[in-house]
């Protein structure tokens, strides 16, 4: 298990060391200068020097992708070129709303999608199946901005039961910033609850076919003591997956409905960034976001060889 | 049966069919008849509720939002068309090639490339896209392409894998054909179910990432028409006008709906192993 985990981590870090590459490739080796955009189009060449200077633009591509990463590693993303303030400053108040939004809707997601998926797999080609699938066919099929903006409609402005959007921060207590999160959390979680719904039911209904399910039958159990004890649990591979993999989905598509709430979270930060081109903002926040799918990917991975000791060695 | 019979009546694929068709079929005609014109303001009839002149109503510019649906499919179905089209064309080959030379370098290096490529939702590969190039329906289609190349990839490698070990690859090998020409001639027949399959399943992830680029400024611009744009542009007034959101954000859900349905009759249509499993 060791041995695995130890591969598993140096595979994370070389995935990593690609992926902060191919961000640095992208974003700062490219036509348009930062400081030129920032004086606006009257600045004097000298000044446009002078800035270029100061931000760290003079010195070669590689020496400035080898002081990013470096940086990263010791918790210093760099000075944003607008702002002039540590990037890491910036992420930190934002991810403070943008990682409890992902996490309260993968919490709300997997509370949905469990019963969802469990009670159609139970009752399987009944009306409840059949309602229950309907509702996830349309539930992955409703683009979750849309469904955000028909939540503002219904519950801030016709009932007021929520605001339509911002954030009143942390300060003003776990109840009121849990609140302000709430309609977000929902739009975000409804896509991800459907396709969980739907493995969740799939998983189990292929496990329920297995050999030493048929055993437990024919031990005596009923079907429903078979599934609950049994199969649930060997259900459950499949369905971590999509779980994990959800995680990142959830902090991508934070992005956009943030911008729905106007929550100033890490999604309205890069929004901003782009506008301004405060390039060094943007490649921080997107590394930060590949780095959370690659670190979920890899406790997915561990948790599966923790389960189930044949995939250890299939790596 | 045939397989057109067999389509007939599975009713998934039908209601799905049907659905797609309606909204493809309202994108073409949209380049010969729209109701009104789409770039032409009318201030005087704006925001007006929906009607019989009107049938979904105008917005705020006093526009026809039917024919602002209708000329928005375009820019969706073409998106997203384009964006599978750079999947399988690029992901493919990838995917014939790794599976063809399996546990080699060039494995190792499409798959690892493929790993990294998944780290970056397609969101993030907008965002960086837009940061260098600017906001584009182009930009919107290479970086849903860009995503769609390791879905293809990975999907044919898996397939074809399984297919090199077959005894009809191994007498196309006796006979003395070469790796490319088994995968062309033999492998890639063989995964067409397969790959039209999740084709339809990308074809909707497309529509649906087209319109979240475009809700949030990073897809198509002023004044190509947009279902993600009419939706953003809704947002201020959708408590005093929403049919502004409710028809374009009907027409995203109706044809990924139609899509989704029609990719799991196809599915059933084309693996009866799957049919019966899934009764």
């Amino acid at each position: 298990m060791l041995r695995y985990s130890l591969k598993r981590l140096m595979s994370l870090g070389l995935s990593l060391l690609a992926a902060s590459a191919v961000i640095f490739l992208a974003i700062e080796v490219v036509p348009g200068d930062p400081a030129s955009y920032m004086l606006g189009i009257n600045a004097q060449p000298d000044t446009i020097s002078a800035l270029r200077e100061e931000l760290g633009l003079n010195v070669s591509a590689l020496s400035r992708y080898v002081t990013w990463v470096t940086g990263m590693l010791t918790g210093d993303f760099g000075t944003s070129y607008t702002y002039r303030t540590p990037v890491v400053d910036m992420i930190g108040d934002r991810i403070m709303i943008s990682l409890p939004l992902a996490i309260y809707a993968l919490t709300l997601s997997t509370l949905i999608a469990f019963p969802a998926g469990i009670l159609a797999a139970s009752k399987r080609g009944s009306v409840t199946d059949v309602s229950i699938m309907g509702a996830t066919q349309l539930g992955v099929a409703i683009p979750n901005f849309w469904f955000a903006m028909l939540l503002v409609v219904v519950f801030s402005i016709n009932l007021r039961w929520f605001s339509a959007g911002g954030f009143p921060g942390w300060d003003e207590g776990l109840f009121v910033g849990l609140k302000a999160l709430t309609l977000p959390a929902i739009a975000l979680a409804l896509p991800q609850a459907s396709i969980l719904a739907r493995v969740m039911r799939s998983a189990l209904i292929d496990t329920m076919n297995e050999d030493f399910i048929r055993t437990a039958r024919a031990k005596g159990l009923t079907r429903r003591q078979a599934m609950w004890r049994h199969a649930l649990r060997n259900a459950m591979i499949p369905v971590l997956t999509i779980i994990g993999l959800q995680f990142s989905f959830l902090m991508a598509g934070a992005i956009i409905i943030e911008n729905v709430f106007f929550l100033p979270g890490l999604g309205r930060l890069v929004f901003q960034s782009i506008s301004q081109r405060d390039l060094i903002v943007v490649e921080s926040v997107v590394m930060l976001l590949v780095f959370a799918v690659v670190l979920v990917t890899f406790l997915v991975d561990i948790a599966y060889a923790a389960v189930d000791p044949r995939l250890r060695g299939r790596s | 049966m045939s397989f057109l019979t067999a389509a007939l009546r599975n009713r998934s694929f039908m209601i799905g069919a049907i659905l797609a068709a309606l909204f493809v079929g309202a994108a073409l005609v949209s380049y010969l008849w729209t109701p009104f014109d789409v770039t032409k303001l009318d201030i005087a009839h704006k925001l007006q509720t929906p009607s019989t002149e009107h049938w979904f109503g105008t917005d705020h510019f006093g526009r026809d939002i039917f024919a602002m649906i209708m000329v928005g499919a375009r820019t969706s179905i073409a998106v997203a068309v384009v964006a599978v089209g750079i999947g399988i064309i690029l992901g493919v080959p990838l995917g014939l090639a790794a599976a063809a030379r399996k546990d080699s370098l060039m494995d190792e290096i499409i798959m690892r490339t493929n790993d990294l490529v998944f780290a970056f939702p397609a969101l993030l590969i907008a965002i960086m896209i837009t940061a260098v190039f600017g906001p584009s329906a182009i930009n919107a289609i290479i970086a849903i392409g860009i995503f769609n190349i390791p879905v293809f990839a990975r999907l044919t490698r898996g397939a074809a894998l399984s297919l090199w070990t077959r005894d009809f690859v191994l007498s196309a090998r006796v006979a003395g054909k070469n790796a490319t020409r088994i995968s062309v001639e033999h492998i890639l027949p063989n995964i067409l179910n397969l790959l039209i399959v999740q084709g339809s399943v990308q074809f909707s992830l497309g529509i649906l990432a087209e319109a979240g680029l475009s809700y949030v400024g990073l897809g198509a611009q002023p004044p190509i028409p947009s279902w993600g744009r009419m939706l953003a542009e809704s947002q201020t007034m959708i408590s005093f006008a929403p049919h502004l959101a409710i028809f374009p954000g009907m027409a995203i859900v109706l044809t990924v709906l139609g899509l989704n349905l029609m990719g799991d009759g196809l599915r059933d249509l084309l693996d009866p192993r799957l049919r019966r499993a899934r009764t």
